[in-house]
């Protein structure tokens, strides 16, 4: 039928019902299994190959010299968190982890070697 | 009353202070239910006070354009208008303590379209097309919304045979609540109130994503605060017309009289069940405004005019023949 | 009455994205519409020149915050075209199943939008609700949210897992329990079609002559569908229906939409049930061969187009985009004229504008354009006159 005020029922049962949404930083939001967050970078296995930093789009990964080799290094604020990284590295040394609260003050970028 | 009592019941019960919190509890009230029925969490209890405060020190800025007289006055004049409005709401039973007269009804109802009228000219003189076209809808809203409203209203009074707030509800107490006798009434009352206090399905005059903010667009700061607060108590006030005309004001079937610090603490009771029914009041607004979307102005008026006053007038037939044959 | 001019945009609260329409009205009539777009170019196919294919699958990906799936899909199929590469059935399904998630997202973010320009709040957050399920199957199953970096040229990056079908299934389950109230709504609730029913209707001439696309064609009774007609990746392996609808005012693009959200989940539902066992993606080189190529998806908005022309090293030579929104715009200025002023917010979400998209050429207003045809001859003067006062100053 048609009138207005159709929702009526199903508005009125939220009232016994708690709230979707989530009150963030005060409360646990975690993220799904399968999410690309933050990566991790595994010194020993790196073979400085630069593919990495090669494909990365937004130039996050730089080829960078520590301790005399040439190494990635993720300069987070500008990663967009594709994974192309992960995926072009020959003997994955790069995984991706779930982590995504990166939020920061000025000058303290994270940055993950 | 001598002029202590006077300034009392003006500024402090049920006057300016008591009224603006409650307002802003009502406010609170408002968007915390318009939250949980759209599954958000809705802001804490503190929020109101804090948006006003915090609009309050916020700079206030005059566009060019705009008449400065009357874009200053526009808020005050509103605001004022209201707080007169509730003081003749027969907000506890003891008549002697309120200044009720033969006739306040429609001085309250008078005086609950100066904040259109309010809003209408402040949106005209703001000097913005987005006020104008918002004062333009506002004053055609207003002549559609007001006669409905009046003739709703108007039910009441004829079952009573009274035109004064007291008469309604001392009669209410001796008898049986009127949105029994007159339900259809009620139903109209409750529809157009929506329309006077610019709410869904009748925000029009204020539709944001249509015409930014309306008649407010240009308006920034304390005359804004002033402005929100009139739109808060302006829901107060006509929530509590209803209470005192259709849902018995103070009465609850039980007699208080009885219990001891007579008449204060019967005075008190009163006035908490008072304000309880004008949350439930409140509740059936916010209700109605989180299941409907916009009308349109023209459907606005069509809606007023076709059906709310014509429900209306059949209500009012149906008074004036029982009343002549003598069934009320 | 007085006419009177008002701009809707390039900041207004009905619109997410700055674009710009001055509006003429007379009382509450619009009279005159005229629509300036290029508030949002973002030099995007200049800077695709200077990137290489690996790094374009996700350059493409931002060209729109919603649809970002279907600008993947057809960079990669450009580039498979050129290749002349297959990717494996399982990967084509993979692929096909993301793009009808996101057309079930973006259609539910189009009622929740559509709500709120009716001031249909609650709408908006129901509707926002029941979309946060699908985007987190997105997440769970390509790494994202909205930019799911899933595509890559010759497949699918990810896999599914058993686990994660039988999860999908059930999310399926519930949005179709879902959407049979939101149909009930769409069809029911008397204060939306107030606002719906006979607004913004584009005939079907029209509609031909502007070349619309997308919901907004099919509300115009066009039985026009690039999934259908041009059928890519998995689309001509499973059974599904163009919707149409021929009221061909808002509210039969509420009903498309609606409909093509159910029809979407009952072809995931059938392709989850059917998926191919095998690879999900072959190995592509790097370099992609001299050769030109144009690829079609019909994106949630409507048909959407690249091309893509290649000159044998790793960086294209040119990338065009054509985005839906840049078809559908045209027809949003003809129909505002006449309407009320209460519903430009709808007729101008009812193509579901995507400014970001589309925000890549400038075009010239369709009315003012017949009073300035210009000849090769006046043009090339016009251009010399320039130049010379250029110089001279």
């Amino acid at each position: 039928m048609k009138r207005p005020g159709v929702m009526i029922g199903a508005v009125l049962g939220r009232l016994t019902k708690k709230p979707v949404t989530v009150l963030f930083p005060f409360e646990e939001s975690p993220a799904e299994p399968g999410y690309r967050g933050q990566m991790n970078f595994d010194n020993d296995k790196c073979i400085s190959c630069g593919m990495c930093a090669k494909d990365c789009p937004s130039f996050a990964c730089v080829m960078e010299e520590i301790d005399g080799k040439k190494r990635p290094v993720f300069y987070l604020d500008r990663c967009m968190f594709c994974g192309q990284c992960e995926e072009s590295c020959p003997k994955d040394a790069i995984e991706m982890t779930t982590k995504y609260d990166l939020a920061h003050l000025p000058g303290d970028e994270p940055i993950v070697k | 009353m001598n002029i202590v009592e006077s300034l009392v019941y003006m500024l402090i019960f049920p006057g300016f202070l008591f009224l603006t919190s409650y307002a802003f509890f009502a406010q609170y009230i408002d968007r915390k239910l318009y939250a949980r029925f759209q599954k958000r969490v809705g802001p804490p209890f503190i929020q109101p006070i804090a948006d006003f405060i915090k609009l309050m020190s916020k700079e206030d800025v005059v566009p060019k354009a705009a008449d400065k007289r009357m874009f200053t006055l526009a808020p005050i004049v509103g605001l004022a208008a209201v707080i007169t409005a509730f003081m003749y709401i027969p907000i506890a039973w003891e008549s002697s303590l309120l200044p009720s007269f033969e006739g306040d009804l429609i001085v309250v109802l008078y005086l609950l379209t100066i904040p259109t009228l309010a809003l209408f000219l402040a949106g005209w003189t703001s000097g913005n097309p987005f006020g104008q076209v918002g004062s333009m809808r506002a004053i055609t809203q207003m002549i559609s919304y007001e006669i409905p409203f009046f003739m709703a209203l108007l039910a009441p009074a004829l079952i009573v045979g009274s035109w004064s707030f007291g008469n309604i509800v001392t009669d209410q107490m001796n008898g049986i609540w009127l949105i029994f006798l007159a339900p259809i009434a009620f139903i109209v009352a409750i529809i157009t109130l929506q329309g006077k206090l610019e709410r869904l399905p009748f925000d029009i005059p204020e539709a944001e994503t249509e015409i930014v903010g309306g008649p407010l667009t240009e308006y920034s700061g304390r005359r804004l605060a002033l402005f929100k607060a009139m739109l808060d108590i302006e829901m107060v006030v006509g929530a509590s017309v209803i209470t005192a005309l259709f849902l018995g004001g103070p009465h609850l079937f039980i007699d208080f009289s009885g219990l001891p610090l007579a008449p204060y603490l019967p005075f008190i009771i009163g006035v908490i069940i008072f304000f309880v029914k004008v949350l439930a009041v409140i509740l059936i607004l916010t209700l109605i405004k989180s299941v409907v979307a916009r009308y349109r102005i023209d459907q606005m008026v069509t809606l007023s005019y076709r059906w709310m006053v014509s429900l209306a007038v059949v209500q009012l037939v149906i008074i004036i023949l029982a009343k002549y044959m003598g069934w009320l | 009455m007085a006419k009177l001019t008002i701009p809707i945009g390039p900041q207004h609260p009905a619109l997410k994205e700055p674009e710009k329409f001055m509006i003429t009205v007379e009382g509450e009539t619009v009279v005159d519409a005229d629509v300036r777009i290029g508030h949002m170019h973002r030099g995007l196919e200049k800077m695709f020149e200077n990137r290489t294919y690996m790094q374009l699958i996700h350059a493409t990906e931002r060209i729109c915050g919603i649809c970002s799936f279907t600008h993947s899909t057809n960079f990669c199929q450009n580039v498979e075209y050129i290749l002349g590469t297959d990717p494996p059935p399982r990967g084509l399904y993979l692929r096909t199943i993301m793009n009808e998630w996101e057309r079930i997202h973006s259609h539910l973010l189009w009622l929740g939008i559509a709500g709120h320009e009716m001031g249909f709040d609650t709408l908006l957050m129901w509707s926002w609700d029941d979309r946060e399920e699908i985007l987190n199957l997105f997440e769970d199953i390509t790494g994202n949210r909205v930019t799911h970096a899933y595509n890559t040229i010759g497949g699918v990056r990810r896999d599914i897992s058993d686990a994660q079908i039988q999860r999908s299934l059930r999310v399926h389950d519930y949005l179709l329990e879902r959407m049979d109230a939101y149909v009930h709504v769409a069809l029911n609730e008397k204060t939306v079609l107030k606002r719906t029913q006979g607004v913004g209707i584009l005939t079907t001439e029209d509609a031909k002559r502007l070349c619309a696309v997308g919901p907004r064609l099919r509300a115009s009774n066009i039985s026009y569908d690039v999934r259908k007609n041009d059928p890519y990746a998995a689309y001509d392996q499973i059974p599904w229906e163009v919707i149409t609808c021929d009221t061909l005012d808002v509210h039969a693009q509420l009903v498309v939409r609606a409909l093509e959200i159910i029809e979407a989940i009952k072809m995931c539902k059938y392709m989850l049930e059917n998926l191919p066992a095998g690879d999900i993606r072959i190995k592509v080189p790097r370099k992609v061969p001299e050769g030109e190529a144009i690829s079609r998806t019909e994106a949630p908005r409507g048909e959407d187009l690249h091309y893509l022309k290649s000159n044998g090293t790793d960086k294209p030579e040119r990338l065009k985009v054509r985005a839906p929104t840049l078809a559908n715009i045209l027809n949003v200025a003809h129909v505002l004229k006449g309407a009320n002023i209460a519903d430009v917010p709808m007729i101008v979400a009812g193509i579901d504008p995507c400014m970001g998209c589309m925000d890549r050429v400038l075009i010239v207003d369709s009315e003012k354009e017949t009073s300035r045809v210009w000849d090769r001859e006046q043009l090339r003067k016009y251009s010399i006159d320039w130049y010379e006062k250029e110089a001279f100053r």
